[in-house]
């Protein structure tokens, strides 16, 4: 029952990281900003969403599985970003600074 | 009291439905790809709703996953032959001539017909009722698997699975005959961190991959799941330079590319005679028939798919003038 509830605050918590990260991706000027509104929140939202998940899991194996899909999400999409990045700043403008 | 599960239901099916027009109806394509991606994503989930992790694993593998990186790689050489590649004011263009109207006609009435045809087999199918479970759950002691779903895609309904992996090698050897003479767009310039993700997600796929494929025989899996998660190695060695392909190396993708289907078609044919039709494997070998079919279809389909991502065949520079002369 405690692991419950435990888990049930860390998965509402993620999921409020998740919306502000698409708050960010939807009301930030640039690309740049949405891209740093949406990494960071979307990695803490995942891993305490992962976290959450992983309270209620039967077995270790279990565990284990979320914390591999855990890890391999949040470095591709630190990946993605870099690389939506890499292009915007290689093809179009660079960040601005003002 | 509803269920809340309902409403989360009904608000994915009306996604669905608005994605489809959405990805129809932009004028972007890198938009529209993005938006298919997403569709298959949220079509997966939906499969998964409906009880069937292993059609959301396919549709989230294939339909998903290598077709959009298929789309991605049709856009970068459209975009390659007509010159707009890297340019960000291309980015709204459609980088093609468009299509005539009889030919978009034609394609109106066949997707109208499937359609409709859609339509009568859903609503002529019972409301109710168990449908085939209780048939295959009686003959699964027979099938030498213990997972209703590679049972029936492998055993009792293997001639359409076989159908399946001839339809993709038949893809191969239309994109190696079609992309014969055309240039090859330069492969996007990625970088360190790039590179590094690959090194770290390639032995991480090649295991979820076999995982897949092993689990196959008692839990959601198998060939095509496992084979296009396998396709992805492939994707990371041509995207990352790892691997170029080579014309010496067209033999070995060659046979690479025919072995599922021969292997399946030869041991369907082997166990006939003796009273058995065609696909009736004998029982006490049915487990090892199975798995060494699925082993080799997935193999087959993990290159054939990285092939159909590479494009066309690696041809020798001279061969290639020789080839344009004539």
């Amino acid at each position: 029952m405690m692991l419950e509830s435990l888990s049930m605050i860390l998965i509402a918590l993620g999921t409020v990281f998740f919306i502000a990260g698409t708050v960010g991706l939807l009301r930030f000027p640039d690309i740049y900003c949405r891209l740093h509104a949406l990494t960071k929140a979307d990695g803490l939202g995942l891993a305490l969403i992962a976290l959450g998940v992983a309270l209620l899991a039967d077995s270790m194996g279990e565990v284990f599985r979320i914390i591999l899909i855990w890890f391999f999400v949040a470095v591709a999409s630190a990946t993605c970003g870099h690389l939506i990045a890499r292009y915007e700043r290689r093809s179009g403008e660079g960040p601005s600074y003002d | 009291m509803t269920d809340p599960l309902v409403i989360f239901d009904l608000l994915l099916g009306l996604s669905i439905v608005a994605l489809a027009l959405a990805v129809l109806s932009v004028r972007d394509l890198f938009a529209a790809i993005v938006l298919f991606v997403i569709f298959g994503l949220l079509s997966a989930l939906a499969w998964v709703r409906l009880s069937a992790p292993d059609v959301a694993l396919a549709e989230a593998a294939i339909g998903t996953g290598v077709t959009g990186a298929l789309l991605l790689k049709t856009l970068h050489h459209l975009r390659y032959v007509t010159g707009t590649l890297d340019r960000p004011e291309a980015m709204n263009l459609t980088p093609v001539t468009p299509v005539p109207m009889p030919v978009l006609w034609v394609n109106a009435a066949f997707c109208g017909l499937i359609a409709l045809g859609l339509a009568v087999a859903f609503l002529e199918a019972p409301k109710v009722g168990p449908g085939f479970d209780a048939l295959v759950a009686e003959a699964m002691p027979a099938s030498g698997v213990d997972h209703p779903v590679t049972a029936v895609l492998l055993n009792f309904r293997a001639y359409d699975t076989l159908m399946e992996v001839v339809v993709l090698l038949a893809a191969v050897i239309a994109v190696w005959q079609v992309e014969r003479g055309l240039s090859e767009a330069p492969a996007p310039h990625l970088g360190e961190v790039w590179q590094g993700f690959a090194r770290l997600a390639l032995p991480a796929i090649v295991v979820v991959g076999t995982y897949l494929l092993w689990v196959g025989a008692e839990a959601p899996g198998g060939a095509f799941q496992g084979g296009a998660v396998l396709a992805s190695v492939g994707l990371l060695l041509l995207l990352s330079r790892f691997y170029v392909p080579q014309p010496a190396h067209r033999g070995i993708a060659r046979l690479a590319f025919v072995l599922g289907t021969g292997v399946f078609s030869a041991v369907a044919l082997l166990v006939s005679g003796g009273g058995r039709v065609a696909f009736e494997y004998p029982l006490e070998h049915a487990k090892t028939l199975i798995l060494l079919i699925e082993g080799l279809v997935t193999i087959s389909i993990a290159v054939t798919l990285a092939a159909l991502f590479h494009g066309r065949e690696p041809v020798a520079l001279g061969e290639e003038e020789r080839r344009n002369d004539t």
